[in-house]
């Protein structure tokens, strides 16, 4: 059955900013979004998948490379035909093995032929795409540490049964959890690009309209579908335009002085809450068509790239959205 | 039959809500639309009246599930063993590849991560067109068990067979022929009018946040409607669907004082205004009040069919149901880090790498392919000779047996579940409360730095308590100890009893318990509830020492004004460190707590 229509989920705009912001530009560096359950996180991620446009792959091609020369050494296509694939999601179930994760020794081959192969995992399924971890606070630490290195070095290395292999694993990660069950750690915490936090609609009215699109989706799927189906592709359409418009967004002088003075002020760790912020602002300029990087931008954003980055005393309760909103408005009135 | 008086909608059936009817029908509706229901969470002990029911599903040869099942016969995988034998690959499908019926038994044991391995695969079997339905056996007793949360929220469908008597069970089978003919009609039934909103509202009342617990009351619906032949829904399907969808989520009780309000069923004359269409969703977003405008032209329930749905929800969820599920709800919540990632099957996953030993593999462990080719490698020759007389031919180039596998195997770094046991009695608390609450937030600041979970059991008046269940959400933590009263005698034996069990619980968790003591050592509550100093101390001695021979490693941290032998006899009896508190600095304590805690740990 075809993913629900992304443009048909109520309501949790922030949460689908975020999600376009890192489909126009995937190197903001993924999506941490927390909150309830059934609040529609992973219906979004999937949604959001089915949105963009195909990738062109080499065919037969484990890592989804889009030519002949990006296959990994270790895998060598027929030639270079290629063939249209879906953005790949990739499921990163909680009790997943590093093995399953990362690819190890093809057990067949090396027992059947004596080959010593290897069997990617699934970090090599999700290059180029979405890899989606539900209650990665519950996650074990070894295996996030894993991750958001590969989706930090945008390449997966793996040295172990005597393999020494390497590929391309660019992806955008989406993780989600529910704070109240366990914490991720603040080393963690701020290799995600941008955090948001999603809860239940509180009113009937949503709710009702929740359900009944919901309903409609699984029950009069076709009629849904093609009721949708012009939105989602304005919305892809406006995603691809932002894509090729990114590069022509111009950050003047006082949005990078707007993004220093921000982090300096909420004194969050590092540069790269910096650098974060100056991509989701251009990203969602160029989202928005505009040409050049303003201040609203940046205090749009500003909140789902920052609220994550606080340097905190972990048994603070003050809000860190009401830090960033304070800051925002004396800083950047 | 109880299926047929239960769901006849003219006649006045013989108590259509029991329980019995109620698991019966559960299951009639899950064998009708298990794509949309996802399964059943039944709360029933081993017993008659559990086997009756599960008989039914005998002809459909549910697959057997159970916790401690390992990931690779779950998610299917290379049968290694075969595959050596046979010198070809040789696979084995996931038991949950076909779909169909599934029974998990013991599921509070299920771990989360099984519980996601499990949930994925019927997702995959859903996907394929075979959907599975699964049956949860929950034989939970305590309120510190309970189903992990992922598995619970995606079972559509509750019963309880819990205090039935097997003369309330008829023998009864599922109606297959109905069965089979509102499969048929199912995907053209649909609702009735006012039946979204209907639902959504009690929902609301009810406490229920997840939208999915609607979407499985339709499901219900449409499923009883089509097991009557009805392509519409009517308020009779709503009504079941909620009793047996929506009733064991509920959060509050509707007629209990709530705490935003909403208009309760008798009450309304109206329905609360509706907000808003969703257009203006970010102003929601922005200030989550509901906002009063009431333009909207959106169908608005009718008041009497809530109050039906409640009713009928409320009929299904006996009151100390309701506690006990949410007791097990937040024990769940709280204990939810630690079912994930205490499994103690996970040593032979994860950890520093131990030296392979040799076994049979598919029992969840990995193979050491080099160490098994090492072991193989000596014997090619022979083999060879040995294959070559038996068989006149050369057989094949690498010679395999199934003795020569070699497993890996690790060592898992425990988990520390730090139990804190304070002292709010009068006699401590007045003067040290405060300065026994900084040196708690300082060792839990610590805690999260190394990623322990930490625990509360407070003690005062007559008895102890668990304030905190091991979680790792110290903000949870120090919520607690911020809002703890102090005052009342000190029920210390009580406390120490307390920790005994809930080490033993972390131990079979397979965590590494340790325990600090915060009191000034004056224990005057006996074990049995009475205020006799001497049975007290007596029994207070005896608490520690039990723990003592538990062997777990402690800290006392005296919080009384002056020193006294008390404290010291009850450290010794522990086998613990003492620290004076007045004296402790935040670095020093620091310091103490990680020498006299960390000694034990790997």
């Amino acid at each position: 059955m075809t993913p629900f229509p992304f443009s048909a989920i109520v309501g949790q705009d922030e949460m689908k900013t975020a999600m376009i912001l890192t489909a126009v530009d995937p190197r903001i560096g993924g999506v941490l979004v927390f909150g309830d359950r059934g609040t529609g996180k992973s219906t979004a991620v999937r949604a959001l998948a089915a949105l963009l446009p195909p990738i062109e792959a080499v065919q037969g091609c484990p890592v989804n490379s889009a030519t002949a020369a990006d296959c990994p050494d270790w895998f060598t296509p027929k030639d270079s035909a290629t063939e249209t694939r879906q953005t790949p999601v990739v499921d990163l179930p909680l009790g997943v093995s590093e093995d399953r994760v990362t690819g190890a020794l093809d057990i067949e081959r090396a027992l059947t032929s004596g080959e010593k192969a290897f069997a990617p995992g699934l970090l090599a399924r999700a290059n180029r795409g979405y890899l989606y971890i539900d209650e990665v606070n519950l996650l074990e630490d070894h295996i996030v540490d894993l991750l958001l290195d590969v989706a930090q070095s945008g390449q997966n290395v793996v040295e172990r049964d005597g393999l020494s292999i390497r590929h391309a694993a660019k992806f955008v990660l989406v993780g989600s959890g529910n704070p109240e069950e366990g914490e991720l750690r603040p080393q963690l915490l701020d290799r995600f690009g941008l955090s948001v936090e999603v809860r239940s609609p509180d009113d009937i009215e949503t709710r009702v309209e929740v359900i009944r699109r919901r309903d409609a989706y699984e029950n009069n799927h076709e009629t849904f579908m093609a009721e949708w189906h012009p939105k989602d592709a304005a919305l892809r359409a406006k995603i691809v335009a932002a894509r090729q418009g990114l590069m022509a967004v111009k950050s003047t002088s006082i949005a990078l002085y707007d993004c220093a003075a921000i982090c300096l002020a909420l004194g969050a760790d590092g540069l790269r809450g910096e650098l974060t912020l100056l991509r989701a602002a251009r990203a969602l300029a160029a989202f928005e068509g505009a040409t050049e990087l303003t201040r609203a931008h940046i205090r749009a954003v500003a909140p789902m790239a920052l609220r994550h980055r606080l340097r905190r005393d972990p048994l603070d309760e003050a809000g860190s959205t009401t830090r960033v909103a304070r800051q925002l408005a004396e800083v950047l009135p | 039959m109880a299926l047929d008086a239960s769901s006849d909608n003219d006649r006045p059936g013989p108590a259509p809500g029991t329980p019995w009817a109620n698991a019966q029908l559960a299951l009639a509706l899950l064998a009708i639309n298990p794509q949309g229901l996802g399964g059943l969470w039944l709360m029933a002990r081993a017993g008659p009246m559990r086997d009756r029911l599960l008989a039914q599903l005998a002809a459909f040869a549910p697959q057997r599930l159970h916790p401690a099942m390992p990931p690779d016969s779950l998610a299917g995988g290379m049968d290694i063993a075969e595959t050596l034998l046979a010198q070809a690959p040789r696979w084995r499908p996931g038991l949950l590849a076909k779909g169909g019926w599934a029974v998990l038994s013991s599921a509070e044991r299920t771990s989360a991560a099984t519980a996601a391995m499990i949930l994925d695969q019927a997702r995959k079997s859903c996907a394929t067109g075979q959907p599975t339905a699964l049956v949860a056996l929950d034989e939970s007793a305590t309120e510190a068990e309970a189903l992990p949360s992922p598995l619970a929220e995606a079972l559509g469908l509750f019963a309880d067979l819990d205090g039935l008597a097997l003369a309330d069970c008829p023998e009864a089978a599922l109606p297959m022929d109905k069965i089979t003919a509102a499969q048929a009609i199912l995907g053209g039934v649909t609702l009735a009018e006012d039946a979204l909103a209907a639902i959504a509202e009690t929902c609301q009342i009810l406490g229920i946040a997840s939208p999915r617990a609607a979407l499985f009351c339709i499901a219900a619906a449409r499923a009883h409607a089509a097991l009557h032949g009805r392509h519409v829904t009517t308020a009779k399907d709503l009504e079941i669907a909620a009793a047996l969808a929506l009733a064991h989520r509920a959060t509050r009780q509707p007629e209990a004082p709530q705490d935003q309000a909403p208009t309760p069923p008798e009450a309304s004359p109206s329905p609360p205004p509706p907000p808003p269409q969703a257009d203006n969703a970010q102003d929601r977003a922005a200030q989550d009040a509901p906002a009063q405008d009431t333009t909207a032209d959106a169908p608005q329930p009718d008041p009497a069919t809530t109050e039906m749905l409640i009713a009928s929800a409320q009929a299904a969820l006996p009151h100390d149901l309701l506690a006990r599920l949410q007791a097990g709800r937040i024990a769940r919540q709280m204990a939810k880090g630690a079912a994930g990632a205490g499994a103690r099957q996970a040593s032979q996953h994860r950890g520093r790498p131990l030296p392979p030993r040799s076994g049979r593999p598919g029992t969840g462990q990995r193979v050491d392919i080099f160490a098994t080719l090492r072991q193989a490698a000596p014997w090619q020759k022979i083999r060879r000779a040995a294959v070559q007389a038996a068989q006149g031919t050369a057989g094949p180039q690498l010679l395999i047996w199934p003795r020569d596998i070699q497993l890996k195997r690790f060592q898992a770094r425990q988990e520390r579940a730090l139990f804190f046991l304070v002292d709010a009695s009068g006699s401590a608390a007045v003067a040290r409360l405060a300065e026994a609450k900084g040196a708690i937030e300082l060792m839990l600041a610590q805690a999260y730095a190394r990623r322990d979970h930490v625990a509360l059991i407070t003690f005062r008046g007559t008895q102890a308590e668990l304030a905190l269940p091991p979680t790792r959400a110290l903000v949870q933590a120090k919520r607690r100890l911020a809002g703890l009263p102090g005052g009342g005698a000190t029920p210390l034996a009580g406390a120490l009893d307390m920790a005994r069990a809930c080490v033993a619980q972390a131990r079979a968790r397979g965590q590494t318990p340790a325990l600090a003591v915060l009191t000034d050592g004056r224990g005057n509550i006996a074990l049995d509830g009475s205020a006799n100093r001497q049975a007290a101390q007596a029994d207070t001695t005896r608490m520690a020492q039990a723990l003592r021979a538990m062997r777990v490693p402690a800290l006392v941290l005296d919080t009384s004004m002056r020193p006294r032998p008390d404290v010291q006899t009850l450290a010794t009896a522990l086998g613990a460190e003492l620290v004076r508190l007045p004296r402790a600095d935040a670095q020093g304590l620091s310091a103490t707590l990680g020498a006299a805690l960390g000694r034990d740990m790997a």
